[in-house]
């Protein structure tokens, strides 16, 4: 049985170099209801987790083989062997988590926060044998570091493994809008 | 303050210590906007960015805003971005492919790629005005000097003033090193340029960069961080990647940074010791260095992958990274914002596993993600607050001064974190800001 949510992708080419996947109609199969809510839940608890600054817990929610990817460019289709903002296994998620709760990690004093909205949730996908799923959102990160607010905004692509114990990340890719600009300092964290 | 005579401004600068003002005066950073980097060989860009005929990049030479640009006979040009009519930017692009000329978007003035008015609407408007055809204003200026050495294109806003290789000197290594580990002889951009901005002087970054000091103390988080991770897969009986020891090398220890000493060049340029044994013996290297035999000898093979620099710093605004194919341009915006530009290269004709080296070093630590800079761009903000602060008047370059070897005007330090790198920069600074360059 079909639990999809078939999605009709225009055939119109994409404005030059970009990468648009704008669904030129979209219908919900029965059932499918389930499923986006579960997957809802999940992005959020990832977002709250990346405010809490509960990196741990977050990493957890990466499956053994999983990465984290922040292409250099949206027109990538790759992360191999191409320019990566972030393209991160668990062991280098790892590092980066080691660093950031190291006490001589200077740049943590002062101290930031972020504030992530997560939204415009659609399930691209459904395995219909396996249960992985296909997920798009929509994302805008508020990060207040010094006195200084920064913005960071653009479309997360979750491919969800399902397991036992729930959902599992086999890749997060982040295309942010802002992300070619010049960097007003760096990432310190997961978007 | 007052805008000072060039001459009276070298007297900021002592043997081993320099006023803070050169950090933070606005009037004074004009002035090096003027006298270094309106005069000196800066940076443009690569031959590889412009690869056809129209192809074009916008970058910043000191103060100017320019065009780099490959003409339909192959050469490349660097041309002022402002239209010769009204004086509206010509390219608000990054870079892009022009085609056969330049249109101005405001009255469709039309120019060659070789910075030539090709048409202009209406010409009939000029005739028996002082802008007729035969006025060079009509045309796009171009920038005073343009030469490349291995693909590496530098241009100086001044007429007169030494050669590129008379600037570069031995300093060329860095062209030399990054080239020559190419079974072809040449490197080719990857078209990604991460771009930082900090908040601080453009100094502050240059005198970062060969100082062999502040490894292990501001990135001792991201060194142990590594280390661990990396005993942790050796633990699970595997074997880390080469990009973890990028990062773990920071926790060499202090005394081992005072052995890895600086050469110190004529003009500004600096060149440090490798650290990092960039020479593995896996399959992958294994079969790079057996092509590198087969295009240069084994006796050459031996000399090229034996040439052990970390670093070549050349002043005023590159620093490269020749045996990981990596230079960061530096690009002053203000006297307290500094735009670097961060670009990675391929080497030709080798395989994909050795570019993948490159990449891995290109994405890890200067990437906008990275654990490394986080740190620095943190002590680069805080020296220039500190600097900005009537705190004292001097910032200290002490450490080993007068106790490095000085020979036909190169320096080299004995000890590793001999702030000899930084008395250097301001030597040239000196020559250049009192006009004897």
């Amino acid at each position: 049985m079909a639990k999809t949510i078939s999605r009709k992708t225009s055939t119109r080419k994409p404005a030059a170099g970009r990468r648009t996947s704008m669904p030129a109609r979209v219908t919900i199969a029965r059932g499918a209801y389930d499923s986006i809510r579960e997957v809802e839940q999940f992005l959020y608890r990832q977002a709250e987790l990346l405010d809490g600054k509960s990196w741990s817990d977050f990493i957890e929610l990466f499956a053994e083989d999983g990465f984290y990817w922040m292409p250099a460019s949206p027109d990538q289709s790759t992360p191999n062997g191409a320019p990566a903002i972030f393209y991160e296994d668990r062991d280098l998620m790892t590092v980066r988590m080691k660093r950031l709760m190291h006490p001589h990690a200077w740049s943590q004093s002062p101290m930031w926060g972020t504030s992530h909205l997560v939204s415009n949730v659609s399930i691209e996908d459904e395995n219909s044998r396996t249960g992985d799923l296909a997920v798009r959102s929509r994302f805008h990160m508020m990060e207040f570091r010094r006195d200084v607010v920064r913005h960071f905004a653009g479309v997360y692509s979750h491919q969800l493994r399902k397991t036992q114990d729930g959902l599992l990340i086999k890749l997060q890719r982040v295309d942010m809008v802002n992300g070619e600009g010049p960097y007003d300092y760096v990432l310190q964290a997961w978007v | 303050m007052t805008r000072k005579g060039r001459g009276d401004l070298t007297r900021l600068v002592e043997p081993d210590r320099v006023h803070r003002s050169v950090y933070v005066d606005p009037a004074i950073f004009e002035s090096e906007m003027e006298a270094i980097f309106h005069r000196a060989w800066i940076y443009v860009g690569h031959e590889s960015q412009v690869q056809r005929p129209g192809d074009y990049c916008t970058v910043l030479v000191g103060r100017q805003p320019m065009i780099m640009v490959r003409h339909s006979d192959g050469q490349v040009h660097v041309l002022y971005n402002r239209c010769a009519h009204r004086g509206a930017m010509l390219c608000g692009n990054l870079r892009g492919n022009t085609g056969e000329a330049f249109t101005c978007s405001y009255h469709s003035w039309r120019y060659n790629t070789n910075g030539s008015l090709e048409s202009m609407p209406l010409p009939k408007g000029y005739d028996g005005t002082r802008l007729s055809a035969a006025n060079q204003e009509r045309n796009l200026k171009r920038a005073a000097r343009v030469a490349a050495y291995r693909g590496f294109v530098f241009a100086s806003l001044a007429a007169d003033g030494p050669s590129l290789m008379d600037f570069l000197g031995d300093a060329k290594i860095a062209f030399d090193d990054m080239c020559d580990r190419a079974p072809e002889g040449q490197v080719d951009i990857v078209q990604t340029c991460f771009r930082i901005v900090q908040h601080s002087n453009w100094k502050i970054f240059m005198e970062n960069q060969l100082d062999a000091l502040h490894p292990s103390v501001t990135h001792e988080s991201s060194g142990q961080a590594a280390a661990q991770v990396e005993r942790d897969i050796a633990r699970r009986g595997g074997k880390a990647p080469l990009d973890y020891h990028y990062l773990s090398a920071f926790t060499t220890p202090l005394p081992k940074w005072d052995e890895v000493l600086t050469v110190n060049y004529q003009h500004g340029h600096s060149a440090l010791q490798g650290y990092m044994g960039l020479r593995p013996q896996d399959p992958d290297s294994l079969a790079y260095e057996a092509m590198m035999r087969k295009h240069y000898g084994a006796k050459r093979t031996e000399e090229i992958l034996g040439v052990n620099i970390h670093h070549v710093l050349l002043y005023p605004g590159l620093s490269v990274q020749s045996a990981l194919q990596q230079v960061r341009a530096v690009r002053p915006l203000a006297v307290d914002r500094t735009l670097i530009e961060i670009w990675h290269f391929r080497l030709k004709g080798a395989p994909e596993a050795i570019y993948r080296r490159a990449l891995g070093y290109y994405n890890l630590i200067n990437s906008p993600s990275t654990i490394v800079n986080a740190d620095d761009l943190e002590n680069f903000w805080r020296c220039h607050q500190g600097l900005a602060s009537d705190g004292g008047a001097w910032v200290s370059f002490h450490r080993n001064a007068g106790q490095d070897d000085e020979q036909d005007g190169v320096i080299r330090s004995r000890w590793g974190t001999s702030e000899a790198p930084m008395r250097n920069q301001f030597r040239a600074w000196t020559q250049y800001i009192g006009g004897g360059r």
